[in-house]
């Protein structure tokens, strides 16, 4: 005499404008949400990185002491401090609240293409185009990394850590994933130049896109394909992927103008998002609701399940 | 028998005899511990009772009984005899040996008052002096019951008195005067002034009288038990604390007679002890009269005016007398007033301290001055022989030669000799301990001394000597002023050091004065001297004919040559330290795990099998601090290494600075493509670079089978071969062409040199970091190296259209046409692409980086950077088909195309293509990326201009 099973809701898909945001700052090299979702960050090729407010679209703080066009940021679990890292070879950590630059790290021999807090915020990872990940300290005042990790044959072009792994794409057609407590490292080989990685939310699969346009899921202790999807166009630049918030779906940006969708386990396209004519750079998924971040050229466009007026109705209840 | 009775007295015996063995007697048993008895000197067993209790026995065997049972003592069985009431002490209830230890006095004899002699009791002093600090009217209570205490005396007074003796008297029988001066004289010695009065008293005395003797205090000698100091009494608190009223100068050292005057001596002088707290840091009350005393005053009286000795002579021959006996009536003020008081116990010296005489210090003479002046002392090295024969001349003052000086101008054997005294064992001078070559060297230059002073010697004529003495004081002058002169010396120095050092070379070196042999010999000579490290090699060195302005001119000369001519090995050694590590080794870190081939890998991936087949797993070691970061523990927690496990490899090799595409294309292309097995017997150096070396970027497990690598080292030992057998004309081009040529040897047996140099072009790192840090087009080098493009482009067929090639892998054709085909005048070009100039070999293969390889490796020219690009900031989708797209994407591998030197046949296609294609190409220059397209097309130039034109229209 059970219950029948409540039937699962069928997963909602930002496919709705929200509000878009004129930068104002160059191109917009990457989008990110920061640990909650509430706020969006931005790395302009203007040297600069702007602090938005997600629900608003305001401007709230930009960040500015890069040299060169800031690639990727990322913000620590309690948003008191950003991390980003620029083609000026530096890796910056910030004060949210004040902008100060907290510490400004030099060692990479080239642009600097991902950054990346650990768990805790005490270890920023950066990877760069010179073929190294450094293992920068917060902790302390030392301006030498903790590690390097020179095992990649070529740039590095994305990097995602998760409680206790890195996981790396690099141009050398190879994702690694470093145990550090198996103290192992996983090499697998993709083939094509990896543009972006990421872990599954669940961490037991790794998603990585590379330039033949295709989009792999591999499992993560095997390394065999769990799925590959492909449709969207990612043939020279380095674009981002993720996946939804429930897992459910595997999102890629795509030099056509489009966000593509694909269902996760059947592999089908589900959506084809069009978000305008040049390419769709980055994009970042909210942690837990169903909105998305895309940046195309100079703007960022936010994406929301719902129509707008509900979303700000739902906005104001809050 | 008797003699024993006589050792019986004799020895003295102590403890209990043994036993006298018996024989006879079986040997007793000794008795077990439990059996063992103690018993205490009644006899009575003893027990002890834990260690708490310290063999504490109670009672009888530990009981409150007796040996008869419980019964007391005080139990009396009969009618007639009643009990008593006993008076029961503690005592009654313990054992005698415990009386002692719970403070019970043993019972014994004691004197009673009665019989005491006058002395007071102790105990009793002690405690009515502590009774009357404590008191509220300080020692007030103990003097009341001193004064009102019964008059009692000892019986012995009782007695004495009985007997005749008054208080005051001496004791015995009474005497006349004299006897008492006969007692001076032998008895005691009496103090002198005393008997003085005696005396004085004596004239008035009757002659039949006879006196009592003399009372006489008897010597106390209390024994000191405390640990002060002599006379040290400690601090009086009424004194201290009672305001010091009395003098306001605490001394601790007083007398003991006066100690008991002090104590009451402020109520005998009548002054008021002040009530409370007072003294120098509380000020003066509101009901206090006096305000004179709030602050310290020190008076001179409580210091000593005087040094000085005092009176001999007290009579008491050495015996340290209590005061009584020394004081006297006209020493007692002395001593008040000049020392103060004396401590106890102690008198006045007799006798003055002896004064030490100082001598005074020798008177000068008046003429004196307390500065020495030097006087310039001629080296008759330095200056010119004749000067210094004339000055010796003169002065006689040559420092040099005078053998006939003084004692300190001889050596120890000589002073040995005189002293007929036998020479000491062992080496008898530093020389002997010198190296052979050291003596040799030192020889040489005492020969040249020698040498100079004979030829001095000749030329000692009067005539000379006249003519020189005048230029002696300036040549003394200049001697004088080249002390001073730091310069000069420091310039030798330098000339010193720089070729003195074992890198120095004379075959190599300049000839700066060769139009003047003679000069030159003399520099020769002074340079080969500098070697040895001979210090005046200058001065012994010059021509002594010359006068001494051509001589100092000379020796400018000469270190000055010696300065710029020194050897280059010298002067580059000057700028450079030596490395810690040895670079010798031609060995480098090495990752120990590589990973495997690549074709596998790209094989399963095509297939889509991705797993067992592409997935790699090494050990990797986080550093510790990363994994406390990471709240991780250590996986490996005794290992020191981080990152890979590294191995050594040999260093220096072509192959750490080719790379790779992914050659399976060409591998399968020409899978049989034989190793020439020449490359290993002729090029025995290089076989081991071959097989096990490898950099970071190089793909592993590549270079034993690949035919790339082995088709190089076959050209390799041809065009080696070829330079041997014909004139190459690549002579002037290379140096280890040079080399080949003029030792005309077998290349089997390349020489050190060779390889050296060789190395150094290697070294460089690789073009990826130049890029790296200097972020500027690469097509400048590439477009010089097109020179060699040009003539292999002869010899590439067509191309096949690079897109289409990128989709699928290279035609078996291509790749059959780049297998080797021994032209040796391209293969020389070859060698020198990736020999010599390495940079530009670099670029050329990235430049013809495969488009075949993968589909994702193509690369457009103009591109600087590696990996995924970055989109442009506007971006006109209607421009950028799939396919240009893929040109414009960025020339990721540049460094792993490097072997494939083959496929720069297709190259110089691609590129004409690219030409074509950059022109519908859309270029994008971002506004912040610096992209100083440095294109040697100028039509690029010209496209990427109006397109940025174009685009700008479109964006605004």
């Amino acid at each position: 005499m059970a219950f029948p099973q409540p039937r699962p809701q069928a997963p909602q898909l930002p496919q709705h404008l929200l509000r878009t945001i004129e930068c104002q700052q160059g191109a917009v090299r990457a989008v990110r949400f920061n640990a909650d979702g509430n706020y969006v960050l931005t790395c302009g090729s203007d040297k600069s990185l702007k602090l938005w407010s997600m629900s608003r679209g305001t401007l709230l703080k930009t960040y500015t002491g890069h040299g060169y066009e800031v690639l990727d940021v990322d913000s620590s679990y309690d948003n008191s401090q950003l991390c980003s890292c620029s083609s000026d070879k530096t890796v910056i950590l910030w004060d949210v609240a004040s902008g100060q630059v907290t510490r400004k790290l030099r060692g990479h021999a080239g642009k600097v293409n991902c950054v990346q807090f650990n768990e805790e915020a005490t270890v920023m990872l950066s990877g760069s185009i010179d073929g190294t990940v450094r293992c920068w300290d917060t902790r302390s005042r030392r301006y030498e990394p903790i590690q390097i990790l020179d095992e990649a044959q070529d740039g590095i072009s994305s990097l995602k850590v998760s409680e206790h792994e890195l996981l790396i794409g690099s141009v050398d057609g190879r994702v690694r994933r470093y145990d550090l407590r198996m103290g192992q490292l996983h090499v697998d080989f993709i083939g094509s130049p990896i543009t972006c990685v990421c872990f599954s939310r669940d961490g037991q699969c790794t998603l990585s896109s590379s330039l033949d346009s295709t989009v792999r899921l591999l499992d993560k202790s095997s390394g065999e394909m769990l799925g590959e999807y492909s449709g969207h166009v990612n043939k020279g630049y380095k674009l981002d992927c993720c996946l939804s918030d429930k897992d459910t779906h595997v999102l890629s940006c795509s030099e056509d103008g489009h966000v593509y969708f694909w269902d996760l386990v059947e592999g089908s396209l589900t959506l084809k998002l069009p978000v305008g004519k040049a390419v769709v750079q980055s994009l970042s998924f909210h942690p837990t609701e169903p909105r998305l971040l895309t940046s195309m050229e100079g703007h960022v466009q936010v994406w929301g399940a719902e129509p707008e007026d509900n979303c700000t109705y739902l906005q104001e209840e809050k | 028998m008797a003699s024993d009775e006589d050792s019986d007295e004799d020895f003295v015996t102590y403890g209990t005899p043994l036993e006298p063995l018996e024989e006879d007697e079986p040997v007793r048993k000794p008795l077990p511990v439990h059996e063992q008895t103690v018993k205490d000197e009644k006899g009575r067993y003893k027990r002890f009772h834990g260690a708490f209790t310290g063999g504490f026995s109670a009672g009888y065997f530990n009981t409150v009984g007796s040996q008869e049972g419980w019964t007391p003592s005080t139990f009396v069985s009969s009618r007639q005899q009643k009990a008593e009431k006993p008076n029961v002490r503690p005592e009654d209830f313990m054992d005698e040996e415990d009386f002692s230890e719970h403070g019970i006095a043993p019972r014994e004899i004691v004197t009673t008052d009665d019989f005491a002699s006058g002395k007071k009791d102790q105990l009793k002093d002690k405690a009515r002096a502590v009774s009357s600090l404590a008191a509220l009217i300080p020692g007030d209570t103990g003097l009341l019951e001193e004064l009102i205490a019964p008059a009692r005396s000892s019986i012995g007074v009782e007695l004495l008195r009985k007997m005749g003796w008054k208080d005051g008297q001496g004791v015995g029988p009474r005497l006349k005067r004299k006897q008492c001066k006969q007692n001076d004289v032998y008895g005691c010695a009496f103090p002198p002034n005393g008997s003085e009065e005696s005396e004085d008293e004596d004239e008035f005395a009757p002659e039949n009288v006879s006196f009592a003797p003399k009372d006489v205090v008897p010597v106390d000698f209390t024994p000191k038990v405390d640990s002060h100091g002599l006379g040290y009494r400690g601090l009086n608190p009424l004194q201290a604390l009672g305001g010091g009223s009395e003098t306001g100068h605490i001394n601790l050292f007083t007398l003991q007679s006066d100690r008991t005057t002090s104590l009451f001596g402020d109520r005998n002088s009548g002054q008021q002890r002040r009530g409370g707290i007072g003294g120098q840091a509380f000020g003066v009350g509101a009901m206090e009269e006096e305000d004179t005393d709030i602050y310290h005053k020190d008076s001179m009286s409580n210091y000593d005016n005087v040094l000085g000795g005092e009176e001999p002579g007290d009579g008491l021959y050495g015996w340290t007398a209590p005061q009584q006996y020394t004081r006297k009536k006209n020493d007692s003020k002395r001593d008040v007033a000049y020392l103060g008081r004396i401590l106890d116990g102690f008198t006045l010296a007799s006798q003055v301290t002896e004064i030490k005489t100082v001598y005074p210090p020798p008177d000068l003479p008046r003429d004196y001055r307390p500065v020495h002046y030097f006087r310039p002392v001629v080296d008759s090295s330095t200056v010119s022989p004749i000067v210094a024969q004339a000055l010796q001349a003169s002065r006689g003052h040559l420092s040099q030669d005078a053998p006939q000086q003084g004692r300190h101008s001889l050596d120890s054997s000589q002073r040995c000799d005189m002293l007929g005294e036998m020479p000491l064992q062992g080496p008898s001078s530093v020389f002997e301990l010198l190296g052979s070559k050291d003596r040799e060297r030192l020889n040489e230059i005492r020969r040249a001394a020698t040498e100079q002073n004979k030829s001095v010697e000749n030329l000692s004529s009067a005539v000379d000597r006249a003519a020189v003495v005048a230029s002696a004081k300036a040549a003394a002058l200049q001697a004088l002023s080249s002390r001073f002169q730091s310069i000069a010396s420091s310039e030798t120095q330098m000339a010193l050091k720089a070729w003195s050092g074992p890198t120095a070379d004379a075959s190599k070196t300049f000839k700066p004065f060769a139009e003047n042999p003679q000069k030159q010999a003399r520099y020769d000579l002074y340079i080969t001297k500098l070697k040895q490290g001979n210090k005046d090699a200058l001065e012994s060195n010059l021509d002594s004919s010359m006068t001494e302005w051509e001589r100092g001119r000379e020796r400018d000369e000469f270190v000055r040559a010696a300065l710029l001519y020194k050897p280059s090995n010298s002067s580059l050694s000057s700028r450079f330290t030596r490395s810690k590590h040895e670079d010798d080794t031609d060995s480098v870190e090495v990752t120990r795990d590589q990973e495997n081939d690549v074709d596998d890998k790209q094989a399963a991936v095509k297939m889509k099998m991705f797993g067992k087949l592409t997935r790699e797993t090494f050990e990797w070691h986080p550093d510790k601090l990363l994994c406390k970061r990471f709240n991780v523990p250590d996986p490996y927690p005794g290992s020191s290494t981080v990152g890979m496990p590294k191995v050594k490899r040999d260093k220096y090799s072509v192959f750490n600075f080719l790379t790779i595409t992914d050659s399976s294309q060409v591998s399968r292309g020409a899978p049989s493509a034989p190793k020439p097995p020449s490359s290993s017997s002729t090029l025995p150096h290089l076989t081991p670079e071959v097989s096990n070396k490898k950099s970071r970027w190089d793909i592993p497990g590549q270079e034993p089978k690949d035919p790339l690598s082995a088709f190089i080292s076959e050209t390799r030992s041809e065009v080696l071969a070829a330079k041997n057998e014909t004139d190459s004309t690549h002579a002037t081009a290379t140096p280890e062409v040079k080399v080949a040529q003029s030792d005309g040897k077998q290349t089997e047996q390349k020489t050190e040199e060779e390889e050296k140099e060789e190395d150094e072009e290697e070294v460089r790192p690789p073009m990826d970091l130049f890029k790296a840090i200097f972020a500027s087009s690469s097509d400048e080098k590439s477009s010089s190296s097109s020179e060699d493009d040009s003539e292999e482009k002869e010899v590439a067929p067509p191309a096949s259209d690079p897109i289409q090639s990128s989709a699928e892998t290279l035609n078996p054709p291509v790749s059959a046409q780049s297998t080797p085909a021994p032209d040796i005048s391209r293969l020389t070009d070859l060698k020198h692409l990736t020999v010599q100039s390495m940079p530009s070999a670099e670029t050329t293969a990235q430049n013809t980086q495969s488009s075949h390889s993968a589909p994702a490796k193509l690369q457009g020219l103009d591109e600087e950077e590696f990996g995924p690009r970055l989109p442009p900031p506007g971006f006109i989708p209607s421009a950028c088909s799939p396919q240009l797209k893929k040109q414009k994407k960025k020339d990721k591998e540049k460094h792993k195309a490097k072997k494939h030197k083959k496929e720069k046949k297709k190259k110089k296609n691609k590129k004409h293509k690219h030409k074509g294609k950059q022109k519908k190409r859309v270029e994008e220059s971002n506004s912040s990326s610096d992209d100083t397209d440095s294109n040697s097309e100028d039509e690029n130039r010209v496209v990427s201009t109006s397109e940025l034109l174009q685009r700008s229209e479109l964006i605004f």
